[in-house]
């Protein structure tokens, strides 16, 4: 059970992953030994009642009432059963415990913010602590988004102006991908992010240092680091290549010209408006498709990541 | 009922025995001559006929588009093909292969083409309609195709608000494009409703039909109820596109969730549309193949109309993880579950006719078998897909591709190349080369399983669906399933090539009734004449009585009338005798 688990499905990493799995085996293997018994009867009659002339006797009987009962009330019983263990292992997963830990979930195109209850938000990283549920209330800013763990059994999608919920608890430390899996545009495949599973103390103790730059780190470097956690380089390149928005490199200080005509150049107030209220100026030649980063990124973030857009020259 | 006698004391008919001949003297192709015939035909032959040509051309773009999809997914990230395209292609690939290939395949070129003579009429019920109907098709593949060439749509086949409603791709004419299609599906499950219980023949009681019209009598139901629908959703979503009303759109105060109930709703619906007349075709061979009387006759016909019914019932089982109340997903689950039981039974009572029978494995039964262990592993993985919780981990993974591909092509595409192989020769009058025809059914099981049966691993082990890029430890499995796009790729040539052979100069000519089957379509000419008969038939056994001698089966009446065609194409019913 364990093999086959292993060959076909991803590590199971929550407490309802197990459960899920039992099923999922429970149903192939079933499905295996009706399938390969259909196909020895069906190469069986094959072999045995091969053509011999074309004036072959056929059996005239046609239908057969106890069989034809038989085999429709076996597999009754099956679904019936499956159906049962499915539903009450669903409810499971849609029930939170009252005691869970809640963390509001952002999707946007094409990344996923996580707020916690002391004010920090985590661009792209879900921090939770290990052995305790974790409930997350999820919305979205623009489209349909769909949040997915596959090493802990748990979906749902992502829906604007309204929230969903999801639960979890993890049973061991470290990280797993998070994907959406509701088509969303041009990034769609881009938009992962990761779960990180904390030893409780390890999780109260990055709770704690979390928001906000370490204190031996230059700006700029921070600034770096914000660029690839909260999803900024899925759409600008740091090497002058042209991705879905325009690429960084020599960004600050040159002249920039907008799809109603005006232009500007980009200093300190142009990057900050471009991050908050990003279809304001949209540059020509590009689609109208950032979101914006209000209530995500903290004015010292965007001060950090200005930091490094003017080191990219 | 061994002598004509005691026929006519039966039905209280003056029967007489009509022999057709093998080959008529003038065809239905020959009988009017020229493109402008074709193009105004009122023929239901050759309107299947250009049906299938216009299927197979769209099943030979959306392959085309299923191997770039493939090839571009050799790597992660950008292979040859940028996000936005990939994007395109995929939806392409869907929208094609579901609304211009398999919706109409089997209905509307060999239902068309058999239908009518296999209840022994001279045209379907209205004719006029029925080359309306290709052309509202044609029209509506040139609205899609216009989409194509004016930037392609990006949002799956599904077009799910409200993406849809926001991106800048010309979503509105490839959505009116299948609205207008919607129209050619309705009008052709009406005239095959109106043929079936107005144009049979004497003798030829409900309990008689073949079993491929039962199940395109159910599949002409849910096109006549389940499609407006789909006209409603699509005409929704164009008023709010263009006139921004707000439906579906939470940007205009609508509800994206209220979408997929309406999308579903029609098509749930129309994945039996795709799946019912493959059904049909299957219980054809299998009983022709194996020389037997089907096994629980009605058991097949009727739960054909079973899934036709609970099929309109489990649309929410799409939308487990959607947003939709858990009591609706638990209520959908269940009776998803209880769809998979009229299947089984046809599973189990086609496998039972092949028990004491004289089975041929000729091509069509290769594709039969097939068939079966394909649409198997498609029906189990439904069960797996259908159970809530494994659902939650399952959905949107490439674990639903590999099983809709295993449902719809393993099973539908399956059944319509089995159809193609029954009835090549009656359409064309020439036999393919069976050696090669074996060999490219072998090519495409092989790489079919090559191709999906990798992708249910890839599913189950999280890989989402639509992504254009993936995580590293998916790309041997992807590699594999590409190389086995090639080897489906190459069996489809080679079928290409042997049919088109087998028109030429050198093609192989068939008798009326290569295979020894008993339904009307074997007792015409091949090709059958301008209006399929040159005597009414009448109908004493079942299609499946391969018991009785094939005299029993060539009694008829004298034919009155000639419809609206010339009557100087008709042969005297005593010509056909002495032919």
């Amino acid at each position: 059970m364990d093999k086959l688990g292993s060959l076909f499905l991803p590590p199971a990493k929550s407490t309802n992953a197990a459960d899920v799995d039992a099923l999922f085996g429970f149903i192939s293997i079933t499905s295996v030994i009706i399938f390969v018994g259909i196909l020895i009867a069906t190469i069986a009659f094959i072999i045995i009642y091969k053509r011999k002339s074309d004036n072959d006797v056929t059996s005239l009987n046609d239908h057969n009432t106890t069989l034809e009962i038989v085999w429709s009330i076996i597999p009754v019983f099956l679904i019936v059963y499956v159906f049962y263990w499915g539903f009450t292992d669903y409810l499971k997963l849609n029930i939170p415990p009252a005691n869970a830990y809640e963390v509001q979930v952002i999707g946007q195109k094409w990344n996923w913010a996580f707020k916690y209850n002391n004010g920090y938000t985590s661009p792209n990283e879900l921090h939770v602590p290990k052995g305790r549920p974790v409930k997350l209330v999820m919305q979205s800013r623009d489209v349909l988004h769909s949040f997915y763990i596959p090493d802990f059994r748990i979906k749902h999608d992502v829906i604007p102006n309204r929230y969903t919920t999801v639960w979890f608890e993890a049973i061991e430390s470290g990280e797993s991908v998070i994907f959406c899996t509701e088509y969303c545009g041009t990034s769609h495949s881009d938009m992962l992010a990761k779960v990180i599973v904390h030893e409780e103390e390890d999780f109260q103790k990055w709770l704690k240092e979390s928001g906000g730059r370490p204190a031996d780190m230059p700006l700029a470097d921070y600034g770096k680091m914000l660029y690839t956690k909260s999803g900024c380089q899925t759409c600008h390149s740091t090497d002058g290549s042209k991705l879905v928005g325009p690429s960084y490199k020599g960004l600050f200080g040159s002249k920039k010209t907008f799809t109603d005509g005006s232009s500007l150049v980009a200093d300190e107030t142009y990057i900050k408006s471009s991050i908050l209220n990003p279809s304001e100026h949209v540059v020509a030649g590009f689609a109208p498709v950032m979101p914006t980063y209000q209530g995500i990124l903290s004015n010292d973030d965007i001060d950090a990541i200005i930091e490094f857009i003017k080191e990219q020259k | 009922m061994s002598t004509s006698s005691g026929i006519n004391a039966d039905l209280g008919l003056k029967l007489k025995r009509f022999v057709t001949p093998d080959h008529p003297e003038v065809n239905y192709a020959q009988a009017e001559k020229g493109i402008k015939a074709w193009l105004t035909t009122v023929d239901h032959k050759k309107i299947g006929l250009m049906y299938l040509g216009a299927i197979a051309f769209f099943f030979f773009i959306g392959g085309l588009l299923a191997l770039l999809l493939r090839a571009e997914l050799w790597t992660p990230a950008k292979t040859f093909l940028d996000a936005d395209a990939y994007n395109q292609v995929f939806t392409l690939h869907g929208a094609i292969m579901i609304f211009l290939v398999l919706v109409p395949s089997v209905p509307a070129a060999l239902g068309n083409f058999f239908l009518p003579i296999m209840v022994g009429a001279k045209d379907v019920a209205f004719p006029r309609l029925n080359l309306l109907s290709f052309y509202i098709y044609l029209a509506g593949a040139t609205f899609s195709l216009y989409s194509i060439v004016t930037g392609a749509v990006d949002t799956g086949w599904t077009f799910y608000t409200p993406y849809s409603a926001t991106t800048g791709t010309s979503v509105v004419s490839m959505t009116l494009g299948v609205f207008i299609l919607g129209f050619s599906s309705i009008l052709t499950g009406l005239n095959f409703i109106v043929t079936l219980h107005k144009l049979r023949v004497p003798g030829l009681t409900w309990g008689k039909l073949p079993l491929f019209c039962w199940s395109l009598y159910a599949t002409s139901v849910i096109q006549i109820l389940a499609t407006p629908v789909l006209a409603i959703t699509l005409m929704l979503l164009v008023m709010e596109r263009t006139l921004k009303i707000g439906i579906f759109d939470p940007a205009l105060g609508g509800d994206p969730v209220l979408y997929q109930h309406f999308f579903w709703f029609y098509s749930h619906p129309a994945v039996y549309i795709m799946i019912l007349p493959g059904f049909g075709i299957i219980s054809e061979i299998i009983a022709i193949f194996s020389k037997r009387r089907i096994f629980g006759y009605w058991f097949i016909a009727l739960s054909s109309m079973a899934i036709a019914l609970i099929g309109f019932l489990v649309w929410g089982h799409h939308m487990f993880v959607s947003g939709q109340s858990t009591l609706s997903s638990i209520v959908f689950s269940l009776i998803t579950f209880f769809v998979g039981i009229p299947t089984g039974i046809k599973i189990f009572n086609w496998v039972a006719t092949m028990y004491k029978g004289s089975i041929s494995m000729r091509t069509p039964m290769w594709y039969a078998m097939i068939f079966l262990f394909l649409f198997t592993i498609g029906g189990f993985t439904g069960v797996t897909l259908g159970t809530l919780s494994v659902d939650v981990h399952l959905h949107d993974t490439y674990y639903v591709v590999a099983h809709f591909h295993y449902v719809m092509m393993g099973g539908m595409l399956i059944a319509f190349l089995g159809g193609l192989h029954l009835w090549w020769p009656k359409m064309t009058g020439r036999m393919y080369n069976e050696r090669w025809a074996n060999i490219a059914a072998f090519l495409i099981f092989t790489g079919f399983n090559m191709t999906f049966f990798t992708q249910f691993i890839l599913g189950a082990k999280g890989m989402p669906r639509r992504y254009y890029n993936y995580i590293d430890q998916f790309q041997s499995l992807h590699q594999f399933s590409t190389v086995g796009t090639w080897v489906l790729a190459l069996g489809f040539t080679i079928i290409l090539i042997y049919l088109l052979q087998s028109l030429g100069k050198k093609g192989v000519i068939a008798s009326k009734n290569p295979w020894n089957g008993r339904s009307l379509e074997w007792l015409t000419t091949t090709p059958p004449v301008l209006e399929n008969f040159t005597y009414t038939p009448v109908v004493i056994h079942g299609p499946y009585d391969f018991h009785k001698p094939i005299a029993e089966f060539e009694y008829g009446i004298e034919s009155h009338g000639h419809g609206h065609h010339d009557a100087s194409v008709h042969h005297s019913n005593e010509e056909s005798v002495n032919a």
